[in-house]
């Protein structure tokens, strides 16, 4: 232990932790368990507090910029509501496995369990989303409480940890020590891969007709792109990725098959079909990527590297575990990888073939607004270089078909989770973390409004994000489960009598807006959002109503129920 | 099949709710817990007796494994160990049955912990397979309440 022989009051030693760990924004609330914090923030101004307007947009701030940047995002809120408000954002956070540290002010310690005003048992109620969490109980373990939060946090398996702290220790005061190092006894995560598990890895591979490198996120909270890129380069092997490991691989590039799984591409949906060993790393095998489990990847020897041991084997057996980073895995592949290896070119030659028989379209004939139009268009336009934003929704599948991602850390999107609402919190956060690249936001005209309050928050900081409203008037995607499996039923998913003047909206709350309802106008739109850096810019496009999203694989079906067209959905390929 | 888990955890506030939290969770079985402090004032030991197929068991011992409050995770189950489970039993007490219920009582090396005019409190320890037994064998005689303290189960020594 270190001392710094200051003595300090628990507000104090909190901004003091955040210093030590380099922290440049809080996204937070204030309330009344939190007081004395405010009123230490209040002379802080090396690091930046951003209010946010309700404390679920703080979450998923903390998230966006965690996302965008790799490092832990920080939320402070008070007790009660403003910690129950925090919820879905930690639960989003770790079914992504983001960093984040969450602050919740708690009443005093001798009011704990007695229903106190404004209490919520916070510990107890994210036990499950979180990756641990504390109840401070001596404010002379605060600090020690805060360092291995963010030490929790941010290694091994990325996730959100909660810290909660009871009023009377934010006022008591002891000597700050800051910890130099963490030690906990009961988290040590392997790293490091076994060497004799990724040998027999590599000459699995060096032996492979028809490999495949099935992709997740975990590749990008690695910074492992690099690696994949040579590997994969060097030695010809094909590219698929999930929502979440989309840019690990540059999309532009010929080995790369984009997404597979439920929306995925036709061809990588076959090349996972066909494939003789299936190399996935830092992926779980969700049910949206798998399908059905029995007939996933069935004629594959499959290969799993992950640094969370709980994720082999839990959905999907497979034959040669690797337990540890994906950095370190990908590094040590190329090293011990045998001279020779089999030609894939006949097996590329085969993904082509599927490439060309079922490529990625969309109708252009009747110059309506079409969401595949403005999501190619807004990837030609930023040439693939933006961090790119989603909420959920059928906008977010499109997102991934048909903008082309060249760079690791730019999508950022809710994958696990499916958290409507996530997208403009989230876009606003990755701009406090960005500024050389445009942010753009794909959001749908339901989603926009789970979380509207925050525009306010990206006018006031004067954040210079894109915010691409995909307006079809409808919760598209639950709409496009109706028409497909539930007899054309529209219940409750037409927003069309009773959506806003999102321009209107917009510019009420001091945003600049545009509205585009065709082909052209959408182009110049886009041009003119991206030339608007005075703060955040909407753009309302009326797009088509009834489009829906393919390739379909239904849910828990086979590569062989996918839907292919909406013109004969029944057809099975 | 039955697995006899030990785990070692931090003796610390909600360490216990957190395993039987996770259990409940990721909808594995749960026969019974058990918790108590060890030679070290800081640690728990819990016993934790479940049931599954070996993939089932390799979960449960695997996100045991990553709860940041448990320290070691061993699976007894085809180990050298012993197990031990404690039963409190109060059973109606008639003059005709008394003779056969100490017997009885004999037989099980249990002990009286309390007897009342109507009823009588024993205590037995086993197995859990003598547990079971013990009270099919009573049960007959009219248990009036019964508690079970679940599985300890500790590694054979060297
Ligand atoms: C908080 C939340 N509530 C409900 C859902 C279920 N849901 C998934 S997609 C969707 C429709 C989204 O509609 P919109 O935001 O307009 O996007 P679109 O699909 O039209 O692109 C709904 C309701 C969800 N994912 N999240
Ligand atoms: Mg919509």
């Amino acid at each position: 232990m270190h001392s710094s022989g200051k003595t300090l009051n628990g507000s104090e030693i909190f901004i003091e932790c955040l210093r030590r760990e380099n922290v440049d924004y809080i996204f937070g609330y204030p309330g009344g368990s939190l007081l004395k914090v405010y009123e230490t923030l209040y002379d802080v101004h090396d690091i930046q507090h951003i209010l946010v307007r309700h404390e679920q947009g703080a979450t998923h701030m903390a998230e966006g910029y965690a996302r965008a940047t790799g490092k832990p995002g920080v939320v402070l809120v008070t007790s009660g509501p403003g910690a129950t408000n925090t919820v879905t954002g930690i639960a989003n956070a770790y079914m992504d496995s983001s960093p984040m540290v969450v602050f919740t002010g708690q009443v005093p310690s001798s009011l704990i369990g007695n229903d106190a005003f404004q209490e919520a048992d916070i510990v107890g109620i994210t036990r499950p989303i979180t990756k641990h969490n504390f109840l401070v109980k001596d404010v002379k373990e605060l600090a020690a409480t805060i360092s291995k939060a963010f030490y929790l946090a941010t290694t091994g398996r990325p996730g959100p940890v909660l810290v909660d702290m009871p009023k009377d220790i934010l006022n008591a005061s002891c000597n700050f020590e800051w910890p130099e190092t963490v030690e906990i006894r009961g988290f040590k995560p392997t790293i490091k891969c076994h060497i004799n598990q990724v040998e027999k890895a590599a000459q699995k591979i060096a032996a492979s007709k028809r490999p495949l490198l099935y992709i997740g996120g975990g590749v990008i909270s690695a910074e492992a792109s690099q690696e994949l890129q040579k590997l994969a380069i060097q030695l010809n092997i094909p590219v698929t990725m999930t929502l979440q490991g989309l840019g690990a691989f540059p999309g532009n590039h010929p080995l790369s098959m984009g997404m597979l799984g439920m929306h995925g591409t036709y061809w990588a949906n076959q090349a996972v079909n066909r494939c003789d060993l299936l190399i996935a790393v830092g992926a779980r095998f969700d049910d949206r990527v798998t399908g059905k489990v029995e007939t996933f990847a069935p004629q594959a020897y499959k290969i799993h590297n992950d640094i969370d041991p709980t994720n082999v084997d839990k959905n999907v057996k497979v034959d040669l575990p690797v337990v540890g980073d994906a950095k370190n895995f990908l590094a040590g592949l190329f090293e011990v990888m045998p001279k020779t290896t089999e030609n894939r070119d006949p097996w590329l030659a085969e993904i082509n073939a599927w490439r060309q028989q079922c490529p990625l379209s969309y109708s252009n004939e009747d110059n309506a607004l079409r969401t595949e139009f403005v999501i190619e268009e807004v990837s030609k336009q930023t040439k693939g270089n933006a961090v790119v934003v989603t909420d959920v929704g059928q906008h977010q599948m499109w997102t991934s078909q048909f903008y082309t991602f060249i760079n690791p850390r730019s999508i950022i999107t809710s994958g696990g989770l499916g958290t409507m609402g996530y997208g403009l919190p989230a876009a606003i956060g990755a701009a406090f973390g960005i500024k050389d690249r445009p942010v753009v936001l794909f959001c749908g005209d339901g989603g926009f409004m789970m979380n509207i309050q925050e525009l306010v928050t990206a006018v006031h900081h004067k954040i210079p994000i894109k915010i691409f409203l995909i307006n079809n008037s409808f919760l598209g995607m639950v709409r496009q489960w109706q028409e497909l499996f539930h007899k054309e039923k529209y219940s409750f998913t037409d927003l069309g009598d009773s959506n806003p003047d999102f321009v209107k909206v917009a510019e009420a709350f001091g945003c600049r807006a545009l509205k585009a309802d065709n082909p052209d106008s959408a182009k110049a739109a886009i041009e003119e959002a991206l030339a608007w850096n005075d703060g955040p810019i909407l753009v309302d496009f009326r797009v088509v109503k009834k489009d829906m999203v393919f390739p379909m694989v239904p849910a828990g079906g086979s590569i062989s129920d996918m839907l292919l067209a909406r013109l004969n959905p029944k057809t099975m390929v | 099949m039955k697995h006899l888990i030990s785990v070692l955890v931090e003796n610390k506030f909600g360490s216990l709710n957190r395993v039987a939290a996770m259990f409940s969770a990721r909808g594995f079985n749960l026969e019974s817990i058990s918790i108590g402090e060890t030679e070290d004032a800081e640690i728990s030991r819990m016993t934790i007796v479940t049931r599954g197929e070996d993939q089932i068991i390799s979960q449960v011992l695997k996100q045991l494994n990553r709860l940041v409050d448990t320290i070691k995770v061993i699976d007894l189950t085809r180990q050298p160990h012993v197990e031990r489970e404690l039963l409190l039993m109060t059973l109606k007490l008639t003059k005709t049955q008394q003779h056969e219920i100490f017997e009885l009582i004999n037989v099980f090396k249990g002990k009286v912990v309390d007897i009342k005019q109507k009823s009588i409190t024993i205590e037995v320890i086993g197995s859990p397979d003598k547990i079971n037994t013990t009270i099919d064998i009573f049960r007959p005689y009219g248990i009036k309440e019964l508690a079970r303290s679940g599985a300890v189960a500790i590694h054979r020594g060297e």
